[in-house]
């Protein structure tokens, strides 16, 4: 629906919306009995259905689509709130920073499948890239941790550069076949190769910055301390930020639009002198370079790696969240990780079964609502207005 | 290098590539009839060879061990089992999906691999850790000098050439197989014509998807033992093997096939690295292949319409 009145939306409904979930997260990462799980799961979709069926989702949208600052501003708010509540607890601040992370590796294949349309079915491995150069360069030099994110997400779009060309020169399926064979050969390579551990993988050096060491813990006096995850999730935050703002920037900017006109149509965007080549060029760079940084943070994190986390299979889970989601859509993409990264985690029956659970997922979210849970709207020529 | 070594390789190499070809040859099938890639194509391989097996099983359960009986119930069983699951992913999955991006029929088969695999896993009894797959055929051996040929691989190479043939016969000698073939050329014309489209292409899946259960039963022969993993490696290289060979050509899907099974064979042998690298090979050499021929060996001929 349209708005009517030019007055911007009230506030209201969205940071309602952003209490309520922030209220049901902790309440979810909270609990520890399954049935309790089950029960909130639950409980959320027939809210959820509820809401759909009353419109009142409608309001919501509006707020976040008018007064998105303000709104960002809250969610930032939100999580900092979520990770102060759980301070003390190691398991779910690494649950929360991980979301994060894939949140962020996400962001990098929507540049690629949302807006350029640039398939990439090794997403797994550029994150892979990124978690060995940060082990490689923790080991041996004494390079700021800071830099060696910067330089895993280099190192990413680097490697990258090597499929550029074929790439470029294919087109649909015979596009998706070469990244698939790299991510088939990057896991095999990692596993036959000496210098890189072999199976068996790297230990990882921690992050720090300017001597503050992310592996202790946080202590403030006698009053608070914290989990060493803590500033994990912090650091995490501060990435997922960095790249939703960029994100959201090359989407509204002249590029995001020369994107969005090759993806649509790269016969007619050629005829009106759009240069194809430097944009496919550009969002396989940016995505690589995004996933690659992600990649590095979390090696540190962990602390360990192993070629077993950069399968083929892996790439294929970030592909389906970035679908699932909606392909080209920041707020899905995000919504779609803490479904695809929580549900799991919470529900240990699930473990087991989470493989079959999530393509099962994709299969019925490609059948019944091929946009994904929250479609990429029409671009908003205007500021201050959503497109009908 | 000493030449009964080399026809060893050879030998290996020719039986890869049967394999391999016959799994490309299902992918360029579908891609024929609908321009889609089905990656369950491989899975769908490796839940015929199991069929396979658990058909053997319950053979020797009941009592019959010769394998003169065995060995055609248990292809019949993989083959007729496939086929079924072929037309039921057509009709369910693909077919609903033709008006979407190609990138969400895609997404819908890889996914499709990956619940028959992780369905595999877990519910097969003890799926998760590799099974010995009987030595159905005659293990007799010929040595010449450091050469072995073994009569299993022959009759099962022979075997391979053979359903070739026969796929080449059906496609181009009967009327089923112009229908196949009018379909890939032109939906609507074929249509006008009276063909039944969604029939024809249920066939297609169906026939593509009982190659894939031969091929599957090769491999467990082959190798004695079936993993429920080995279909993801072996979809990506048919349908790299497809896609060199250019998509939609039997012929190329072929040639492509033999051509994998090639680079492997001289990436394990031939070249001076570890021979665990002849996969990082395989699809190093796939990778430049297409950078040069962005189409394929064979290829397609295209032309868009604006």
């Amino acid at each position: 629906m349209a708005s009517l009145s030019p007055a911007p939306a009230s506030l209201f409904p969205g940071l309602l919306g952003v209490f309520s979930i922030t209220a049901y997260l902790t309440a979810f990462l909270h609990i520890e009995s399954q049935i309790g799980t089950a029960l909130l799961i639950v409980g959320a979709m027939a809210l959820i259905a509820l809401l759909v069926r009353f419109n009142a989702l409608d309001h919501f949208q509006r707020s976040f689509a008018e007064r998105e600052k303000a709104m960002n501003a809250a969610i930032v708010v939100a999580v900092i709130m979520l990770a102060l509540v759980f301070h003390q607890d190691h398991f779910t601040l690494l649950l929360i920073a991980t979301v994060m992370i894939y949140m962020t590796a996400s962001l990098g294949l929507t540049v690629q499948f949302g807006y350029a349309g640039v398939l990439n079915f090794a997403g797994a491995s550029f994150f892979g890239i990124g978690c060995y150069t940060s082990a490689v360069l923790t080991d041996g030099t004494t390079i700021p941790e800071v830099l060696i994110i910067v330089v895993g997400g280099f190192m990413a779009a680097l490697v990258g550069v090597i499929l550029l060309l074929p790439v470029l020169r294919t087109r649909g399926h015979y596009s998706a076949v070469i990244t698939i064979a790299f991510a088939l050969l990057f896991k095999t390579f990692l596993e036959v190769n000496d210098v890189l551990g072999g199976p068996q993988g790297l230990s990882v050096g921690s992050m720090s910055f300017l001597g503050w060491d992310f592996n202790q813990g946080i202590e403030i006096g006698e009053v608070f301390e914290a989990s060493f995850y803590l500033n994990y999730v912090l650091a995490s935050l501060v990435l997922l930020c960095l790249a939703f703002v960029f994100v959201r920037r090359l989407d509204r900017s002249w590029i995001g639009l020369n994107m969005d006109a090759i993806r649509l149509d790269e016969t007619a965007a050629a005829c009106f002198g759009y240069n194809i080549t430097r944009w496919k060029v550009t969002a396989f760079m940016i995505g690589n370079a995004i996933a690659g940084m992600a990649g590095a943070l979390y090696a540190m994190m962990l602390g360990f790696i192993a070629p077993t986390n950069f399968d083929f299979g892996a790439s294929l889970i970030l592909v389906s969240i970035v679908l699932f989601g909606g392909i080209g859509s920041p707020f899905g993409v995000a919504v779609a990780t803490l479904i695809v990264v929580l549900l799991p985690e919470k529900l240990q029956i699930l473990q087991e079964y989470r493989f079959l659970i999530y393509a099962t997922l994709v299969i019925l979210v490609l059948l019944f609502r091929p946009d994904g849970l929250l479609p990429r709207p029409v671009r908003a020529y205007f500021t201050g207005r959503v497109s009908p | 290098m000493d030449i009964g070594l080399l026809s060893q390789y050879l030998v290996n190499g020719l039986m890869l590539g049967m394999m391999y070809a016959l799994v490309a040859v299902g992918f360029t099938l579908f891609f024929g009839v609908l321009d889609i890639i089905n990656f369950s194509h491989g899975d769908s391989l490796m839940v015929g060879t199991f069929t396979g097996l658990a058909a053997y099983i319950a053979l020797t359960e009941i009592g019959i061990v010769s394998p003169l009986v065995q060995v055609p119930i248990v292809l019949a069983a993989a083959v007729l089992c496939l086929a079924v699951l072929g037309a039921v992913v057509a009709k369910y999955l693909i077919l609903p999906l033709r008006a979407a991006p190609p990138l969400n029929t895609l997404l819908i088969t890889l996914m499709l691999g990956t619940v028959l695999r992780e369905a595999v896993r877990l519910f097969y009894p003890d799926g998760s850790n590799p099974k010995p797959f009987p030595a159905l055929l005659p293990t007799q051996s010929y040595e010449f000098g450091q050469f072995t040929l073994r009569v299993d691989n022959v009759i099962m190479f022979l075997a391979g050439v053979v359903v070739i043939i026969g796929v080449h016969l059906l496609i181009n000698r009967t009327k089923l197989g112009l229908a196949i073939r009018a379909v890939a050329q032109d939906e609507e014309t074929a249509k006008i014509m009276g063909i039944n489209f969604n029939l024809i292409v249920l066939v297609t899946f169906a026939l593509g998807s009982a190659l894939a259960a031969f091929a599957g039963i090769l491999n467990g022969l082959y190798y004695n033992e079936i993993n429920f993993s080995v279909g993801l490696l072996l979809g990506a290289i048919g349908f790299s093997a497809a896609i060199i060979g250019g998509l939609g050509n039997i012929y190329g899907a072929i040639l492509g096939g033999f051509l994998f099974a090639a680079l492997q064979t001289i990436g394990a042998v031939a070249l001076p690295f570890a021979s665990a690298y002849k996969d990082v090979f395989a699809f190093g050499v796939v990778i430049l292949i297409m950078a040069w021929r962005p189409t394929g060996l064979i290829s397609e001929k295209v032309s868009e319409r604006v």
